[in-house]
């Protein structure tokens, strides 16, 4: 997903390097590290579930326990929900604190990460699956960054003054929208972490977070380092749980004032439907898509073969900006498929620990079986299969780089988000038909162009409707850029300036004044 | 002068600013009180505070004992440098006169080689114009780690160099310094363009490029702090800089510019210069390479500087100059409240403030009262060694300036006002004077029109609100100003009306860096701090490009 680090790691290295990730050499991994957090974060202190339960999260590389979490549910929910209230009351140390103070407590949280960066890859990759490579080089690093960018924010986030008619003094305040309840997806735990609690602290707010079940160790790990920086009690609050019940008890409660999901459009719709069941709480959303990425016939065919075979295959598929439907010109399109079958079957799969590894295991059973059964589907619907479709190793949940080609716009694969590593390639003639069938989906998150025509370029970035296009590039992120879909690939955007509006409540504030003078 | 943050970062139970200020920078050892209305301390006593409301005694930071001098020459590109014309500057200790060493002193060829250092560090391809400006963040927020790491040194250096009292330049000129390059390291990657819906099939954005090579001449009153002002911004938007520090006061400037080095700056990006104004100061402004220059210093070296880029190649000026600030106070406000505010609104820093509230206008009923309590909170003040701990009032930064005062007192004496307190020197040696108070004085007096720049406390009465405000407003400057008042809308009416960069109400000097800081009329042009010092450090550059349709 996050490419930036990765393709400027060399040149940067003759630069001046202010970020240290990006000159160091990536550290030799312990395999086995200790896990020391496994309960529930609430109120700067670690609790037990009140139900007692716990469940199991797994290695998906060997499919065994790393260990029990405690498992939150309604009663856990009501309980974080209280000390993120009582964080947010008139007159507490949250509320009283400088802005800038905000953000230095978000710049020590980002030092202290940066610090245990090495160990936090290792524990993301245990009980995530990707390679130990990405998630020291791109995970890590880009959520210093993202602290270290809304830390800056915290004391620039200006209302206004205005102008209105008539003897009156009229400003606008920025005020933090109170607890916001965050669920967050599995397939970059800690960025997502790091996406949502950078707006919401930088603005004031108090949180309630939801991990996956499938991911829960880091998040709780950097709950400590929360709590080591000097975020007061009850300000960040945090639970591993299931999306039946803890998910919809945040999302449903009476006494959460936003909620912030990123997972499936499936999930989105239920999350929207709870907030206009209770209490109308404000909801931004970041869910599924099925992105195209349009390959034009000037483009220089290496590096979009390369960076489309980058934008489906980054983070084993599980993306949801994968640029899973590849629109080549007719014109190349059998040299681009050609090249793109050979790529894929060049891809390292293995253990995540492995440097040289590019493709680790799919997170859990569930995303393997359903992968598989998309391919089945593929097969049986008429695309022709070029390369992979089967389990790649005996034990975890590893699946062979796949490529479909001559797949139709009909097709299950064309249309439902697969979210592994099985890659569509469809053919087109002119700009105008790859517009509007790159346009003919429910979703609308990102896009891509591949074509050295200015002229090109502009009207297809123009036309895509996405929250993000990309013109010969895929997947390049920073904390500085927005990020969201149009239609059903969600509501609101994060990072960015952007971001902060999503967590922020606007109070206009008007005074009589005895005389007006411009 | 600037009064965010005076209290420490440390833990997380937030005070308002203002409450800390008022700890640190007013109260300590105003129970000293001696006949002569001159406290005086001994340079070797052992003083302890007695201001219980203070921070703990116990954990009051100390000064370095005999502090290393270790930067003494020109910094250019990453180096240190003797000057062209080997000359150099004595440094003086104003507490006591003495010699605390020489620094170089940089002339016309210095600063010609300083700015080609700058230009080769900004031209296109160089590490700093490819750098991300997240990285440019960084660098700022690393630098300020290494102020935080040296911060006792540098408020040593600070104290000895200038006169100002350690404790002040610890908790109010550190403090300050630091919060200035962690806000300006945030903007870094936070200074936006857009894009804009022109007419026709066009597509236009803006991107907002630094402005180049930029000159920066700053004062002597508040060194370290002045410096990170300047720099911050500068840095921020990707500029590089030659900067000149006063001649009193170069040691924490070249300080900081060994810092800027080891927080790894590329070579070029800052260029320090200690120098006289006529000569290096003057280059600067002549330079014909140098694409923008800024100053904070008197208005008459102002007009200067801005006939300098006129003259030379029209480079952008920002100027922050100098002010007579009103301080207006409404008989139905909390009078000790105001009276404690327009006395440190004055004192501050040995009056050495731009912003001294230096023209305070009292409603009738309240004039006496306010005028009685005034001279007593004067001569609380404790004169000393800044160094040592219950000092609040140091010397004046030199011999000029101290004359200059001094003939200023005698034309309040001589043109009627009246001396309610000090007007004198203090003590044998040094540049110590008494803490003074000029009663009825009218507007017409030469000390309540010009900048004094030191000391003295001017009090007038007023009797209606209208008045008040004209009389406010007949200046040449328009710096800053404060009300004090309970009733909504006179103090409304009062904030619109003044012609001033900064108004307080219910307070005075309450600075932050996140808040514009700049002159009306002749006290400036620009702003510094906030985000508007980015605009004065960004050229706008709008790209329009022809597209084949267009679409909303």
């Amino acid at each position: 997903m996050l490419r930036t680090v990765i393709s400027r790691a060399l040149p940067r290295l003759s630069r001046p390097a202010a970020c240290h990730f990006s000159a160091a050499a990536i550290p030799e991994p312990n395999t086995q590290p200790e896990v020391h957090y496994n309960k529930l974060f609430i109120n700067n202190q670690w609790h037990d579930a009140t139900s007692g339960k716990s469940f199991p999260t797994i290695n998906p590389a060997t499919g065994e326990v790393i260990c029990q979490v405690a498992e939150a549910d309604a009663a856990d929910v009501d309980k974080a929900v209280k000390a993120a209230r009582n964080a947010f009351k008139l007159g507490s140390p949250w509320r009283r604190m400088d802005a800038s103070h905000r953000g230095l407590l978000l710049h020590r949280l980002a030092d202290a990460i940066e610090r245990d960066a090495a160990y936090l890859a290792e524990l993301e990759t245990i009980d995530n699956g990707k390679p130990y490579a990405v998630s020291y080089t791109v995970d890590l690093p880009n959520v210093v960054k993202c602290f270290r960018y809304y830390a800056g924010w915290a004391d620039k986030w200006e209302g206004k003054t205005i102008p209105i008619d008539g003897d009156y003094f009229c400003y606008t305040r920025h005020e933090p929208i109170g607890v916001c309840g965050q669920i967050i997806p599995w397939n970059f735990p800690l960025l997502m972490q790091a996406w949502k609690l950078g707006p919401a602290l930088a603005t004031g707010n108090t949180v309630v977070m939801k991990v996956a079940e499938q991911t829960p160790l880091t998040a709780l790990y950097v709950a400590s380092l929360i709590k080591e920086v000097g975020f007061p009690d009850g300000v960040v609050n945090i639970l591993p749980g299931m999306g039946p019940s803890a998910g919809a008890a945040i999302a449903r409660h009476m006494d959460v004032d936003k909620v912030a999901f990123t997972g499936s459009t499936e999930v989105g719709h239920l999350i929207q439907q709870a907030s206009g069941g209770s209490n109308l709480k404000k909801v931004t959303l970041e869910l599924g898509g099925k992105s195209p990425n349009i390959i034009l016939s000037d483009a220089n065919m290496e590096d979009a073969v390369e960076q489309a075979h980058f934008a489906l295959f980054f983070n084993q598929g599980q993306c949801c900006c994968a640029g899973s439907r590849t629109y080549v010109q007719a014109d190349i399109y059998d040299e681009f498929v050609e090249r793109s079958v050979e790529r894929a079957k060049r891809r390292v799969v293995g253990n995540p620990f492995n440097l040289k590894t590019e493709q680790g295991p799919q997170v859990d059973q569930e995303q393997f079986n359903k992968i598989l059964g998309y391919i089945s589907t593929g097969k049986r619907e008429g695309a022709k299969l070029m390369c992979g479709g089967g389990v790649a190793a005996d034990r975890g949940y590893y699946i062979q780089p796949t490529v479909f080609g001559d797949v139709q716009d009909n097709m299950t694969i064309a249309r439902e988000e697969i979210f592994g590593p099985v890659m569509q390639i469809l053919k087109f003639k002119t700009l105008e038909e790859a517009v509007e069938r790159a346009n003919d989906s429910k979703y609308g998150l990102a896009a891509a162009v591949f074509t050295k025509d200015i002229d090109k370029a502009n009207y297809v970035s123009n036309s895509l409707r996405a929250g993000t296009v990309w013109i010969n590039c895929y997947d390049v992120f920073g904390a500085q850029a927005p990020f969201g879909g149009y239609k059903a690939s969600g509501t609101g955007r994060e990072l960015g300036e952007y971001g902060l509006q999503n967590y922020t409540e606007i109070k206009t504030v008007t005074m009589k004044v005895p005389q007006k003078n411009s | 002068m600037p009064v965010s943050g005076v209290q420490e970062t440390e833990g997380t139970t937030p005070a308002s600013p203002t409450e800390g200020k008022d700890a640190n920078m007013t109260d300590n050892g105003h129970h000293q009180q001696s006949d002569y209305g001159c406290n005086r301390q001994s340079p070797n006593q052992n003083h302890k505070p007695q201001n219980g409301d203070g921070p703990a005694t116990q954990n009051l930071p100390m000064p370095v004992p005999d502090p290393p001098i270790q930067y003494t020459k020109l910094f250019i590109n990453n180096e240190w440098h003797e000057s062209c014309s080997r000359r150099k500057i004595p440094v003086y200790n104003p507490a006591t006169g003495a010699l605390l060493c020489e620094v170089e002193e940089a002339d016309t060829e210095d600063v010609d080689e300083a700015v080609r250092s700058a230009r080769a560090a900004f031209q296109m391809g160089s590490p700093w114009r490819s750098m991300d400006a997240s990285d440019r963040g960084q660098l700022l927020n690393r630098l300020a780690d290494l102020v935080e790491r040296d911060r006792l040194l540098l408020a040593t250096l600070e104290a000895l160099d200038s006169g100002k009292v350690f404790l002040m330049a610890y908790f109010v000129d550190l403090m300050a310094t630091i919060k200035t390059l962690r806000y300006y390291g945030g903007w870094a990657d936070k200074i936006h363009g857009k894009t804009i819906p022109v007419d026709g099939e066009y597509f236009t954005y803006t991107r907002h490029e630094p402005i180049g090579v930029c000159g920066q001449i700053i004062p002597w009153n508040f060194p370290v702090m002045m410096f990170a002002w300047k720099i911050a911004p500068a840095l921020c938007c990707g500029n590089t800089v030659v900067i000149k520090p006063a001649e009193q006061t170069p040691l924490s400037a070249l300080h900081m510019a060994a810092l800027i080095k080891e927080a790894g700056f590329p070579p070029g990006v800052v260029n320090v210069v200690p120098g006289y104004g006529p000569k290096a100061g003057c280059a600067i402004s002549h330079h014909m390479d140098i694409d923008k220059v800024a100053f904070t210093g008197s208005t008459a070296v102002g007009k200067l500087i801005q006939r300098a880029a006129g003259d030379s190649n029209l480079k952008r000026v920002t100027l922050e100059l100098g002010g007579k600030n009103p301080i207006i106070v409404f008989s139905d406000c909390d009078l000790e409240h105001a009276v404690e505010h327009a006395h440190s609104g004055l004192f501050f820093n040995q009056g050495q403030c731009c912003l001294a509230g230096s023209r305070v206008f009292v409603e009738e009923p309240i004039y006496e009262e306010f005028v009685h309590r005034s001279v007593e909170k004067a001569r609380g003040k404790v004169l000393g060694n800044p160094l040592l701990p219950g000092v609040d009032h140091g010397p004046q930064i030199d011999q000029k300036q101290f004359d200059k005062i001094m003939e200023l007192i005698e034309s309040g004496k001589r043109e009627g006002a009246t001396l309610e307190c000090g007007g004198s020197a203090c003590g044998q040696q040094g540049l110590f004077i008494q803490p003074t108070v000029f009663s009825n004085v009218t507007d017409d007096m030469r000390i309540a029109k010009e900048e004094i720049f030191g000391p003295v406390q001017l009090i007038m009465c007023f009797r209606t609100t209208r008045e008040v405000i004209q009389r406010a407003n007949a200046t040449q400057y328009g710096l800053a100003a404060g009300v004090f008042t309970n009733d909504i809308d006179k103090a409304l009416t009062v904030t619109s009306a003044l012609q001033a960069g900064m108004v307080w109400v219910n307070c005075y000097n309450a600075m932050s860096v996140q808040c514009p800081f700049g002159g009306f009329k002749m006290s400036g042009n620009g702003r510094e701090l906030g985000e508007s010092a980015l605009q004065e450090y960004t050229e706008v550059k709008a790209v329009t490009i022809k597209i084949s349709q267009k679409n909303s």
